[in-house]
């Protein structure tokens, strides 16, 4: 049997399994740290930083990092939340997200987070960057608008012999997911749904599939994110 | 299929871990790495085309399509530009009948930029067909493309007569210069090849390591690691499978001190790697060459040989038995990134350069999984005097924090720039006067990733406690534009040079160079400066050092030098979004006729 540990987030006593992420770990004791790129049992990556803690005075992303005997975890910290409202800001005004018209609203994880902080105006001016709608693929559009390359689709989505569909391309401002032609030609239609709904906001979507839920049953219509999680 | 694409691949024996040298030579073979040689490659080493394009397209150097007979790659460093780089670029266009980013109709010429070619001593310099070419001038670059037009060889372009020492032997052959200004323990003449090796088999390992340890010699490439910690944390691990890489990817703009202890002590190097090797238990070593310094590979090669012609390297090394250890040259392919070391070892797998996650750390889970120590060229370069003669002999050099010396690459405006390997403590000062700078405005420490002082902090030294680097020492005279030439030129240094994978790194140094412009444009108020400020504290989420340092150019010279920014900035205005409606529709007014 795995050996618990004890440890504290913002002074409380938490326990978990040895070796377990910190983010995990929280959710099992009832506490909230905010993911966006996190997709629980993958090999995390931690690409957008959202889910950053301070550990033992360090800033560490609660993902990627296991929990330890006596760890001292600062997550509610004012300075903390100002950081991850600023990266929700940051994808807002990266990408061009225009939320009334996308078929993720509602459902979507970085307009559920920007509630949840309450973002009104960013504080960083909109970049208008000129990007790509792709609809070359037979089952799947990708709308690099809503992208906020958060690497998900590439690390879960996989063929059956392990072959990536899903890659990032170039570098810095400039990345951007592309599609394996070769690998994803024979994708079924509940892989193609699985892509389209492990994507956190709507930058990949299955052709001829449109909206889903009507407003009112969404899945943050009535409760804000991570609420199920502080409530369980 | 094609034939010869092929052979390369058996070369590698179909090792995806090995990508990175397929596509290098197929790019030297092919010219670029087309669509077809993309697929090919993919389907032999069974990958899907997108990963394979993840890293084709990551690196600055790869390209899909062709780049020109001859490829300029020309250095757009800030010390570039303050030889004379603007005009040197204006005419390759000009002669060249092409702009910068393209290549000419006919196929023959490409104009590239790149970012810091190691060269700041021996600027403007550009890479043509990986051949460097320094001293650049107006004349020199009307030279240069009449014999592109004729035809010439690269090596024909080469008039001006190689340069000194190693760089003139018949395996390098460039007209690089060494610069070296000032000598000390790890550029002494006064070193026998093998003799560390002969003395530390006669040792336990951890009596080698506690030996580095003794001496406080911590890592050279910037971020101060202490050596001796490091490889003890590796001799440790439960994988007995470990590897030994130096670090040649030397690409802190301003820093060139590695390029001229490849050419000229490259067997103290090797020795080093075989000193850590020893010491942590490691069978095999790979030297992370960056793409720039191709044209040492044979040099450096040839030199691998003639070691393990004399046991110092191979099997049983100096007959001591069960002492293996042999190296390879890994070769980047253009990326500042990949000097972090867990980006360098994603890079030596073939992948993308980007810094993996910690824990764990390389040290417990580096390259294909196993336990990796990486270390920086100088650092494995000084071990091998330290087990010569001793940590406590070392430690006679420097300071307490700061033990041994450091060799210092001085350039920008100043009489004599080049390699000088000083005692850490020196103060900035002393430096200034030792190396012929009057009137200094600024001294950049440790690279756009470092500190920029202004007079007000000349008195201050170098060493881990006060002033860190990695070796960079960039001299900014009275008649520069700080902002203008210098921080901005950094800023878009670091904005090309992003892995892309952290949102705040990605994002931020975008939005903080607007804001730089704005205030360098005198659009800029007060509260430009207070956002500046207050933003910094997002970058601390980065995964690693390029994303915590990515915004210290600005950070540090609105520290050291507020003026320059309070100067420009509006006095009586408090709020303006540098939105003019005048420039906003001039477009349109000229379309339509009205003024």
């Amino acid at each position: 049997m795995a050996q618990t540990i004890k440890f504290t987030i913002d002074g409380v006593e938490c326990t978990a399994k040895k070796g377990q992420y910190i983010v995990d770990a929280a959710t099992e004791n009832h506490i909230y740290i905010p993911t966006l790129c996190n997709i629980p049992g993958v090999k995390p990556r931690g690409s957008c930083r959202i889910c950053s803690v301070r550990v033992n005075g360090r800033m560490m992303t609660a993902c990627t990092t296991p929990v330890s005997e006596g760890m001292e975890i600062e997550n509610k910290d004012p300075d903390i939340e100002d950081i991850r409202k600023a990266i929700i800001e940051l994808m807002f005004t990266e990408g061009n997200h225009f939320c009334p018209s996308c078929e993720k609203s509602g459902n979507c994880e970085l307009q559920a987070l920007a509630y949840r902080y309450q973002m009104l105006a960013p504080r960083f001016k909109f970049m208008f960057p000129k990007r790509r709608l792709e609809a070359t693929h037979p089952k799947l559009i990708k709308d690099h608008n809503r992208c906020i390359l958060c690497k998900r689709c590439i690390r879960a989505i996989k063929d059956e012999e392990g072959h990536s569909l899903f890659a990032f391309a170039r570098r810095g401002h400039n990345v951007e997911i592309i599609i394996d032609t070769k690998y994803s030609k024979n994708m079924t239609d509940e892989q193609a749904r699985e892509a389209a709904d492990i994507c956190p906001v709507g930058a990949i979507l299955v052709k001829e599939r449109a909206y889903t839920d009507p407003i009112g049953k969404r899945k943050y219509d009535k409760q804000p994110i991570g609420s199920d999680i502080e409530n369980l | 299929m094609d034939k010869t694409i092929d052979a390369i691949i058996n070369n590698y024996n179909r090792d995806k871990n090995r990508l990175m040298d397929i596509l290098i030579d197929t790019q030297d073979t092919l010219g670029c790495v087309p669509d077809s040689a993309a697929e090919q490659i993919a389907d032999a080493l069974d990958i899907s085309k997108v990963d394979l394009e993840q890293t084709l397209s990551f690196y600055h150097f790869f390209s899909k399509e062709q780049r020109g007979k001859y490829t300029v790659y020309l250095n757009n460093s800030a010390v570039a530009n303050m030889y004379g780089r603007k005009e040197v670029a204006r005419i390759f266009e000009e002669e060249a009948g092409c702009k910068f980013g393209e290549v000419t109709k006919d196929g023959l010429i490409g104009l590239f930029d790149t970012s810091c070619i190691g060269m700041n001593d021996q600027e403007p310099a550009a890479l043509i067909n990986g051949v460097v070419f320094t001293m650049l001038t107006p004349y020199r670059v009307r030279e240069l493309v009449k014999g592109m037009r004729k035809g010439l060889k690269v090596e024909e372009l080469l008039r001006t007569g190689y340069g000194d020492g190693n760089n003139s032997s018949p395996l390098i052959r460039s007209a690089v210069n060494n610069h070296i200004m000032e000598k000390g323990p790890v550029l002494s003449e006064d070193y026998v090849p093998g003799d560390a090796i002969k003395k530390i088999i006669k040792l336990d390992p951890a009596e080698v390591i506690e030996e580095v340890k003794n001496s406080n010699i911590r890592g050279r490439g910037g971020a101060g690691f202490p050596t001796g910690l490091k490889w003890d944390f590796c001799r440790r691990a439960k994988d007995k499978r470990r590897f030994v890489f130096c670090n040649a990817d030397e690409g802190e703009p301003g820093t060139f001190k590695d390029r001229v202890i490849l050419t000229e002590r490259p067997r103290l190097l090797f020795e080093g790697m075989a000193v850590a090797a020893y010491a942590i238990g490691a069978a095999e070593g790979i030297l992370y060459l960056r793409y720039e310094y191709k044209y040492l590979k044979k040099f450096l090669e040839n030199i691998l040989d003639e070691m393990r012609s004399k046991n110092l390297l191979g099997k049983n090394i100096a007959s001591k038995k069960g002492f293996d250890f042999d190296i390879r040259i890994q070769l980047g392919a253009g990326a500042y990134v990949c000097g972090e070391e867990s980006a360098l070892i994603e890079s030596a797998e073939g992948k993308r350069g980007e810094p993996r996650d910690r824990p764990p750390f390389p040290v417990e889970k580096g390259y294909l999984g196993h336990p990796t120590v990486v270390n920086n060229v100088e650092t494995l370069c000084s071990v091998v005097k330290v087990m010569l003669y001793g940590g406590e002999w070392y430690r006679s050099f420097g300071t307490d924090e700061s033990t041994g010396t450091k060799l210092l690459c001085v350039s920008g405006d100043c009489h004599y720039p080049g390699v000088y390997e000083l005692e850490w403590g020196f103060s900035v000062a002393d430096i200034l006067e030792m190396v012929g700078a009057e009137n200094v405005q600024a001294v950049q420490v440790g690279g756009p990733s470092g500190t920029c002082i202004g007079p007000d902090g000349f008195e201050r030294i170098l060493g881990y406690e006060d002033l860190a680097t990695g070796g960079s020492l960039i001299i900014i005279g009275p008649h520069r534009d700080v902002l203008r030439d210098i921080v901005l030129n950094f800023m878009d240094f670091f904005i090309e040079e992003s892995c892309g994978s952290c949102t705040p790194c990605r994002t931020l140094p975008v939005a903080i160079r607007e804001k730089l412009i704005k205030i360098i444009e005198g659009r800029g108020v007060m509260q430009d400066l207070m956002d500046i400020e207050r933003w910094r504290f997002i970058m601390k989420v980065n995964r690693c050092g390029l994303g915590h340092t990515a915004l210290n150019p600005v950070l540090s010279t609105l520290k050291n030098l507020r003026h320059l920014y309070l100067d420009l900035i509006q006095k009586e205005v408090e709020y303006d979004t540098g939105f003019r409606l005048d420039e906003a529709v001039k477009e349109g007014k000229l379309v339509t006729n009205r003024t």
